[in-house]
């Protein structure tokens, strides 16, 4: 069970949201109604998608406040605590994006050069700033009519139909197309959180002391540049491309990565 | 693949020969002598539906109805119909369409009444039917087989199942459905006219000045009428006047000059109000055709306290507490009530004051003459001041404004030269005094001499399509035989046995089993075989849950015949598939009088057989020593063994009823032919079919070997014929589209009891000396002496050719709102379903137009209980509750107070909640008025 | 060297990502542009106008929400909730993806009075100020979801057949239909009853659509847009009061036309052909 702490975890908070999300439209729960789009927490707490709001802010719209104080609220939620757990924690799509990785290892897909490394990581933060400028050029939320994410939410909630083809393409495009190629590469969200919560507290912590340089880390996490530091200091991962989502943790047999408190102060 | 080369020779061949014959061929039979190659065939029948009779055309391809068209010849629709109408096509393919018997069954293939439905043979169909036939006469005698009839019997159908009923079984236990839906109008007719159905026609509405609709939504449920009211007004509309009058506001308002929403049951009232102005004014303004009354009327009263045709004292059902403590409360009023202070004013004349208790006996047709002054006496408590305050319907509405529209109402009434037709039909008839309010509409056409004229009369609209065809020409109901003959009648029943071929003394004389008793008598153990035709009674009957308790869990065996499941085949032991309409050869008769015949369009699906053949079948079933011997009735009469008198007839004691009733030398004699009407259609019954069903005997069906509709037809006819009944031939009827009867000399009769239209008024005015009318029906028209409290003389004094005018108080109904049940209940029908839906609810387009019934509320009374539209409400009474939907902003437009239920949704089951209270004298149930309380699921 | 290498790097991947982002961009805008271009769709009650409406619509589906599980859409026999009017856009459906509409024939819309779908939009895409009536209450009478729209030679009524289904499905009935009566010349006795829609009164709902017996529905409802036409707003009708306020943006344009459009100089300068 160590060894999947926290990916049961993670599962079972990312089923559980999306029972609860299911639960709002079948069964009437006031829990946690609507999507990412904008949600209500107990029927009263708004939750917004921040990049969504700013997208519909950029077409020159003003919001209802509703959604302008839910997109502060998981603003300032993930920039103090969560980071990018978001994508690790909330998002659907890491589901089906961790399951393509998982098969494209057993398939032994990375060993054989069948990674096409054609799209740099950093290429997020240019969809990012584009969509956003694309919002504002043709006056509608321009992630929101691509985006995988909300896509595979609404399926789950409302059905899919075709969107499900959606879905598929992200599959395949990270089983058989880039390694991490949606999240780690293309995701704006991720990218959006990424910059959100790269000043959070919640942060891995590496103990090179303990670490046996094995290197299994790195080969599950997503985005492994953040592991930069592994087996050379004892520090925090602070990278905000980090998801906090405790694999690397989970697969260290030598206690070498923890979840800690992220320290301002150098001691 | 049917119309071949052979095909195109015959029909050719029959449209030279008829030319040649000098008969005047069908336009269509010609044009389909002319079409044959289009592999389309059109022919004409008549719609389906309601009691308009709107004559269509079918076409038929490959075997199957594959479009309809209006007759553009009928004269009631010329071409056009209704929603319903629309989609004849469409009605008899259903997915679930019943195609084999079903039985219910252990798994030892054994009958089970709690055993599930399995197939079976009609062989084995009909040897239960017998075994339990035989078991329910040996244990209650002839009362105790039942059969639930129907207005939408064809004719032959409805005089075959009498035969057998009232000649074989010896049993009067045979009613329809149409005893719901027109038995007050008919006793209405009967008391005043002394025969049966109306005296105008539909040609009235083109001719007249004034259109008054009483408890009638006719823009619903008589739409092809409708449109030719709407079409009279718009020819005229200043001098045309159209007036609704209902408890509650629905589509026939919309064309009205003056619309009356009245509180339930004071229709009564209203009528005397009218009465009273044109009595009371006479005087003064001489509104009343002295000249007229005084040669055709008498007046007449009857006794008041007479119950409301509910379950009385010592009944076994009564006596096993069948009944819980809150029904008894409204069932104890059928024994006595105490006079209200709403009803003392009226029963005043009549003896009765406020908190009078007073005692009710059992409903009875009796009556007796009275003079014109107490007449007038019983019209004294009618003024404005009462009739406004009590028949107001709408809390809402301003007094003096609805005082205004009385008045008016009064005036277009008595106006001289105005014309006036009153229209009515459920809010009528459905009425627990229906056969009073009948009869008072007579009173003022009567006094003002405005009936049975072009343009001016009380005219009952029927619901059903053969309500009128079947169900009362043909005399279907318990105490009725052929052309207004009544089973009571020694001599009555004497000319229908000699034209049965049977013995004097078969038929049972009494005849009291009607609907409500036939059900209640299940209840009571008495009933321990009946069979369900054309009907859905286990859905159309109020306090359905007693019934459908007792056909589910008493030792009786329920058969349906159906062409869909139902809630009736869904409660039976037995479901037998009957072939519909188009399935086979068949006559309606509207509410105008008009017979109106088809021929058999197709095939009937699966295995299906008609109405008329199984009724057949099951008589081979019996013989004349099953069935004629001696046996006691309940009230200890006895019917006398007739067997030996059948012997005498050249019989046998194994003679079978088959051959006695349906394959005598006379039905034989009408063959087969190849020529007009029959050839190139198929006659499944007479012929058999390409089907080769396996029949009641185990072998293919090859057919009777005679044209049985004809027959049956004929035989029927000849009751009638030269009794102011006269239908004309059944070929005849095939070239035309439809006639009204009396048929005499080859020509229709539009106005009864008129010397210049109706040949039998001018033989009996002969007698009289008059020149105008003649009432010539021939029903109780010899009445004793009295007042409004009862006989003073009982010499009879002979009232021959003249009809009654009767005087009827109000009295209220036996259920009313009060604390505890604060809402009135009314329930109905809408457009675009027929009845119970077994039909209609299959035809995708109609099931997706309305898919469910709703509860129409007032959105005052909504707010008030905090129900939202759209929501869910119990609809609870003394007797049950049902879920619906709440309907503020719907078709129809309920005052405060009261909510309106349509039937036909069997997942809205209203009649679990409505009261089976009947007119005391009709027997039909009231479905317009019970008590009931609304609250949130 | 290398400094200037890695300068010449930096600049060429600058230059290419800029590009590429340009690249993305356009085709990104295109099918943007493409798919919110669906302009047959109806939208819940209050929706803003379409192309404000797709800006604003967050895509959460809290309306659709509140639809299905609002208080009177409960099945009379599970209990439970019936398939909700306001479904949301999925892919495949040919409309932006994500936002609310509705479609007639699978499940009109109620018209529920207290108009639940509206104000739990938290984005102002739905607006509860327009569905305010004169008392400042909600009023499903307002919403303007679109116009029904009869097409004659099917709908039977105009053929003499009684039917009037929509007419008396309509939740404003007798204002948003109703029935004009006229005489039918072919059969000399009957009247045509047809039903005759009222834009100002018909919200939209679709009722009347579900309910017509045709095969394919011959009242149908259009979105506003496409369903009506404008006339002009420099005429006033004389013989109403109220019309004023149509014309209120009234502006006195120069207009330009082909026999216009050379400046009067331009034209009289022409030689005139003789």
């Amino acid at each position: 069970m160590k060894h999947i702490k926290y990916l049961l975890l993670r599962r079972t908070t990312q089923i559980s949201l999306m029972c609860l999300y299911f639960a709002a439209n079948a069964y009437g729960w006031h829990i946690l109604e609507g999507t990412f789009g904008t949600s209500y927490l107990f029927g009263t707490v708004p939750l917004a998608d921040p990049y969504t709001t700013v997208q519909v802010l950029a077409t020159g719209f003003v919001l209802g406040t509703d959604v302008l104080l839910g997109a502060a609220i998981i603003t300032v939620f993930y920039f103090v605590i969560g980071g990018r757990a978001f994508c690790a924690w909330v998002c659907p799509i890491n589901m089906v994006t961790d399951l393509s990785n998982w098969i494209r290892r057993k398939l032994n897909l990375d060993k054989e050069e069948v990674n096409y490394r054609f799209i740099k990581r950093s290429a997020r933060y240019w969809i990012m700033v584009v969509g956003l400028l694309v919002s504002a050029f043709v006056g509608v939320a321009a992630f929101e009519v691509v985006s995988p994410i909300t896509i595979m939410q609404r399926g789950i909630v409302f059905g899919f139909g075709m969107g499900a083809a959606v879905i598929l393409t992200i599959f395949l495009f990270d089983l058989f197309g880039v390694k991490n190629g949606w999240c780690g590469h293309l995701c704006p969200l991720g990218a959006a959180y990424s910059i959100i919560g790269s000043k959070s507290l919640v942060r891995v912590k590496h103990d090179h002391v303990a670490c046996t340089d094995c290197m299994d880390c790195k080969v599950v996490c997503p985005e492994n540049q953040v592991l930069h530091m592994i087996n050379k200091e004892s520090i925090s991962v602070t990278d905000g491309e980090c998801t906090n989502c405790g694999r690397c943790v989970d697969v260290c047999n030598d206690d070498a990565l923890e979840f800690g408190i992220r320290q301002f102060v150098k001691n | 693949m049917s119309v071949n080369r052979r095909d195109f020779l015959k029909n050719s061949a029959a449209v030279a020969a008829a030319s040649a014959v000098g008969l005047s061929i069908p336009k269509e039979a010609q044009a389909a002598a002319a079409q044959t190659e289009s592999k389309w065939r059109w022919d004409k029948a008549a719609c389906r539906f309601c009691g308009t009779g709107c004559g269509i055309m079918l076409a038929t391809k490959g075997g199957r109805i594959v479009a309809v068209k209006g007759d553009p010849a009928a004269p009631v629709n010329r071409g056009l119909n209704c929603i319903k109408g629309y989609f004849n096509a469409k009605i008899m393919y259903g997915a679930d369409r019943l195609k084999k018997p079903l039985l219910r069954m252990n798994d030892k293939g054994e009958f089970d009444k709690k055993g599930k439905f399995k197939a079976v043979s009609w062989e084995r169909a009909f040897d239960e039917m017998e075994f339990h036939a035989k078991k329910a006469l040996k244990a209650s005698g002839p009362e105790g087989i039942g059969v639930f009839a129907s207005g939408q019997y064809t004719v032959m159908e409805g005089y075959a199942a009498q035969k057998m009923m009232k000649a074989g079984f010896r049993s009067n236990a045979i009613d329809p459905n149409a005893r719901h839906c027109m038995a007050s109008a008919v006793v209405g007719f009967y008391q005043t006219f002394g025969i049966d159905e109306p005296s105008g026609c539909y040609d009235d509405i083109e001719l007249t000045d004034t259109v008054v609709s009483w408890g009638s939504n006719m823009a619903e449920m008589h739409p092809i009428l409708w449109s030719r009211v709407t079409d009279r007004k718009l020819s005229n509309p200043d001098r045309v006047k159209v007036v609704n009058i209902s408890t509650y506001r629905h589509r026939t308002s919309d064309l009205a000059d003056v619309e009356i929403i009245f509180s339930p049951n004071t229709d009564l009232v209203l009528w005397n109000y009218i009465a009273r102005e044109i009595v009371m004014r006479d005087e003064a303004e001489k509104i009343i055709d002295w000249d007229f009354v005084k040669q055709h009327m008498v007046f007449a009263a009857g006794p008041v306290n007479i119950g409301f045709g509910m379950r009385r004292e010592g009944e076994k059902s009564l006596k096993e507490g069948k009944y819980s403590d809150l029904e008894m409360e409204t069932v104890s009023k059928e024994m006595k009530t105490i006079v209200s202070a709403k009803e003392a004013p009226a029963l005043e004349p009549y003896g009765y004051k406020e908190g009078d208790e007073m005692k009710h006996t059992p409903g009875t047709l009796k009556h007796w003459e009275i003079s014109f002054e107490e007449y007038k006496k019983s019209l004294e408590p009618y003024t404005l001041e009462y009739t406004a305050k009590v028949t107001k319907g709408d809390p809402a509405e301003d007094i003096e404004a609805y005082k205004k529209k009385l008045q008016y109402l009064a005036n277009l009434y008595i106006q001289k030269g105005r014309k006036v037709v009153s229209f009515w039909t459920m809010g009528m008839n459905q009425h627990t005094r229906g056969t009073w309010v009948n009869t008072l509409a007579y009173n003022v056409h009567f006094m003002l001499n405005k009936q049975a004229k072009p343009g001016s009369g009380a005219f009952s609209l029927t619901g059903q399509p053969s309500a009128c065809g079947t169900a009362r020409e043909v005399g279907t109901f318990c105490h009725r035989l052929p052309a207004d003959m009544m089973v009571k009648n020694p001599k009555h029943r004497k000319i229908t046995e000699k034209g049965w071929g049977i013995p004097n003394g078969t038929i049972n004389p009494v005849g009291n089993q009607h609907i409500m008793k036939i059900h209640r008598d299940i209840e009571d153990g008495v009933i321990k075989f009946a069979w369900v035709n054309v009907c859905n009674p286990y859905q159309d009957t109020a306090s359905a849950s007693h019934w459908i308790k007792a056909a589910r869990e008493m030792d009786n065996f329920i058969v349906t015949s159906d062409g869909y499941p139902g809630i009736s085949a869904k409660v039976s032991d037995l479901v037998l598939p009957s072939a519909m309409i188009y399935e086979k050869w068949g006559a309606y008769g509207n509410a105008e009088r008009r017979t109106q015949h088809w021929r058999q369009q197709v095939l009937p699906v699966g295995d299906s057989m008609s109405d008329t053949w199984q009724w057949i079948e099951f008589s081979k079933r019996f013989t004349v020593k099953d069935l004629w011997g001696e046996s006691t009735l309940r009230n200890k009469k006895v019917l006398p063994d007739v067997v030996k008198d059948a012997v005498k007839m050249g019989y046998t004691e194994d003679t079978t009823m088959y051959e006695i009733l349906f394959a005598n030398d006379k039905a034989r004699s009408y063959t087969l032919k190849d020529a007009f009407p029959q050839l190139g259609y198929d006659d499944t019954e007479s012929r058999g079919d390409s089907r080769n069903v396996l029949g009641s005997d185990g072998k293919p069906w090859k057919g009777y070997g005679f044209m049985i509709h004809e027959y049956l037809f004929e035989e029927y006819a000849s009751f009638g014929r030269g009794h102011g009944h006269d239908l004309a031939p059944f070929e005849t009827y095939h070239k035309v589209r439809g006639l009204k009867w009396p048929v005499v000399d080859g020509k229709e009769t539009q106005w009864r009891f008129n010397v210049k239209y109706d040949p039998y008024a001018a033989k009996a005015a002969k007698e009289t000396g008059a020149t105008d009318f003649a009432f010539y029906g021939t029903l109780a028209k010899a009445l004793s002496q009295g007042d409004l409290t009862g006989i003073k003389d009982k010499n009879k004094k002979s009232l021959k050719n003249k009809a009654k005018i009767f005087a009827r108080p109000y009295v209220d109904p036996p259920e009313m709102p009060d604390d505890k049940y604060d809402t009135w209940l009314c329930t109905g029908r809408v457009l675009e379903h027929w009845h119970s839906g077994t039909m209609t609810m299959r035809v995708p387009e109609l099931f997706r137009a309305v898919p469910e019934a709703l509860c129409y509320m007032n959105p005052e009374d909504a707010k008030k209980k905090g129900f939202k539209q759209g929501g869910l409400i119990w609809v609870d009474s003394r007797r049950g509750r049902v879920k619906a939907r709440v309907e503020t902003r719907g078709r129809n437009r309920v005052p405060q107070g009261l909510v309106f239920v349509p039937w036909f949704d069997e997942k809205v089951f209203i009649n679990k909640v409505v009261l089976d209270a009947t007119c005391p004298m009709s027997k039909q149930t009231d479905f317009k008025k019970c008590a009931v309380k609304l609250y949130k699921v | 060297m290398a400094h200037s290498n890695s300068r010449r790097h930096f600049m060429a991947t600058s230059v290419q990502s800029v590009g590429l982002a340009a690249l993305g961009g356009m085709l990104w805008s295109g099918y943007t542009d493409s798919v919110k271009a669906s302009p047959l769709v109806l939208r819940p009650p209050g929706a803003l106008k379409e192309e404000d409406f797709l800006t604003a619509c967050i895509k959460c589906g809290l309306c659709a929400e509140a639809c299905v599980n609002r208080e009177t859409n409960i099945d009379k026999e599970t209990g439970k909730a019936r398939p909700g009017t306001l479904q949301m856009a999925k892919g495949g459906d040919a409309l932006l993806i994500g936002t609310p509409f509705f479609v007639p024939t699978e499940v009109p819309c109620y018209m529920c009075e207290d108009i639940p779908c509206v104000p739990v939009c938290p984005s102002g895409a739905l607006d509860m100020s327009s569905l305010l009536n004169e008392k400042e209450e909600l009023d499903i009478n307002k919403a303007s979801m679109g116009l029904a729209v009869v097409h004659k030679e099917s709908c039977i009524a105009f053929w003499g057949i009684q039917c009037d289904a929509c007419y008396r499905a309509c939740p404003v009935l007798d204002v948003a239909i109703t029935l004009e009566y006229q005489k039918n010349d072919r059969t000399g006795k009957h009247a045509y009853l047809l039903p005759v829609v009222h834009d100002n009164a018909c919200t939209g709902c679709g009722l009347c659509e579900q309910a017509c017996v045709t095969e394919k529905p011959a009242i149908f409802v259009l979105p506003n847009d496409i369903a009506k036409g404008k006339a002009g707003d420099h005429y006033v009708k004389g013989w109403d009061m109220q019309d004023q306020e149509r014309v209120k943006n009234a502006q006195g344009k120069e207009t330009t036309t082909d026999r216009s459009k050379k400046t009067a100089d331009e034209y009289l300068n022409m030689e005139v052909e003789y």
